[in-house]
């Protein structure tokens, strides 16, 4: 009886003041965050700029410049300037003379804990993916992570087998995941023992990725290396 | 010297820094009233982040500066916020410092960003952090919340590096990525693992229980 008195009594004249508080508190909190985002917007843009601009020069071996290039709806790539978050970019990537080494693929999927974002390189002339690496992933630290690590793992995507059929249309071989150590074929991924979800998710995300793209890329070689000679 | 510092009444901040009794609202949280190993709070992160010693001491670290801010913050507007509101009030001024905190985390690294990932935004729901300010910020001046957010947080950081370093030491093999066993040494995988989490948790509190029940006694 008392208890329910009790609050009543200091609940009315608090209204305004609880207002108030709340208000002014979010007004301070509102102002504090976007201070801060206004602060750091820029270097965290420039430090994911240099993030990928690093992991393409990690793709694909042996490069000096990179260009971005958005798939229009006609099936053709189009030069666009910077880097970013937009639909459909791909990396291309140059020598010293301005030589097409390769072109860099951001594909993404089902991890274990959470989407996988990778970036790999696919070399048009020998028809290979030659590089592979993790943008954003959240697997388990120590096991999941070793995807990211285990040098056997890193060793699939120095030379992986993604050559086209005769007519262009489609990749021979998918790239498939196996089980570490029953590797035969040079588009199989091999595994990891204790991070096999992981591993084998990045196998199926290459290999539905490369399906898509390989073919596109093959076709639109020309492409890429007339954008840079024009220069 | 200590009759000055007793004339002075105010509650100031350097004069609560310079109180005697206050240095002890620095060392409890270190031992006596350790956030995880006494108090046992905050265990999601406790147990979630604690797979590697390095992972333990940047989630530590991050913790540690929101409970700092928070503490500050909580203890500077403790007479403009109404007890009926206050705990609304307490989440908004945490979950501001964990947003500045996940920017500013951005803006020094993205690999750091990247390997903490979603537990940065968990610090939210980190009953330490909603303890203290409930408990001791809200009744207490800006001097000696600090000194307890600092104390809090230096036992934090050093509860959560006990267990990420048993964790990694045995699940991994290593400590901040440095291999320390040979390699012939069989990983102990289930230490990586959230149940390696509960494990080292209570053979802490174990270690940590019987050394508090001595130091009691002497």
């Amino acid at each position: 009886m008392n208890r329910t008195m009790d609050t009543s009594a200091n609940a009315t004249p608090g209204s305004f003041k609880m207002l108030r508080a709340m208000v002014g508190i979010g007004i301070i909190c509102a102002l504090m965050i976007v201070l801060t985002f206004e602060g750091t917007f820029a270097r965290i843009e420039r430090l994911k700029a240099e993030a990928l601009e690093k992991a393409i020069f990690k793709v694909i071996p042996g490069i000096s410049a990179s260009k971005t290039f958005q798939l229009d709806q006609n099936n053709t790539f189009i030069e666009v300037d910077g880097k970013g978050e937009a639909e459909q970019l791909v990396y291309a990537g140059y020598d010293e003379n301005g030589n097409l080494m390769g072109v860099a693929v951001e594909a993404s999927g089902q991890g274990y804990a959470d989407i996988l974002r990778i970036l790999y390189g696919y070399d048009p002339g020998a028809q290979k993916i030659v590089g592979f690496y993790v943008l954003e992933s959240k697997e388990t630290p120590g096991l999941g992570d070793k995807i990211e690590k285990d040098p056997g793992f890193l060793a699939n995507f120095d030379a992986l087998d993604v050559t086209l059929t005769d007519d262009h249309s489609a990749v021979e071989n998918r790239v498939t995941p196996v089980k570490q150590g029953a590797k035969e074929n040079p588009w199989e991924v091999d595994g990891i023992t204790g991070a096999t979800i992981s591993s084998r998710a990045i196998g199926d995300i290459i290999g539905a990725s490369s399906e898509f793209w390989v073919p596109l890329i093959y076709k639109n070689n020309e492409r890429f290396m007339t954008q840079k000679s024009q220069e | 010297m200590s009759n000055i510092v007793q004339d002075k009444k105010d509650t100031g901040f350097l004069s609560s820094l310079k109180e005697g009794p206050s240095t002890d609202e620095f060392i409890k949280g270190l031992w006596r009233d350790n956030p995880v190993f006494v108090q046992v709070l905050g265990m999601c992160p406790v147990l979630a982040v604690s797979n590697t010693a390095e992972n333990a001491l940047a989630m530590g670290l991050a913790t540690a500066f929101v409970l700092l801010m928070s503490n500050v913050l909580v203890s500077s507007l403790r007479s403009f916020i109404p007890k009926q509101v206050r705990i609304a009030s307490y989440i908004l001024i945490i979950a501001t410092f964990v947003t500045i905190t996940d920017y500013v985390i951005q803006a020094i690294s993205v690999e750091l960003h990247k390997s903490l990932g979603a537990f940065i935004s968990l610090i939210v729901v980190n009953c330490l952090i909603l303890s203290r300010a409930e408990a001791f910020a809200s009744k207490n001046g800006i001097g000696k919340s600090i000194l307890d957010a600092l104390g809090m947080g230096v036992g934090f950081i050093f509860a959560l590096f006990c267990l990420g370093a048993v964790r990694e030491l045995l699940g991994n093999g290593s400590i901040f990525g440095f291999f320390i066993f040979p390699a012939a040494f069989q990983e102990w995988v289930v230490m990586i693992l959230p149940a390696g989490g509960f494990f080292t948790l209570a053979a802490w509190l174990l270690i940590f229980n019987l050394l508090q029940k001595k130091g009691g006694k002497a």
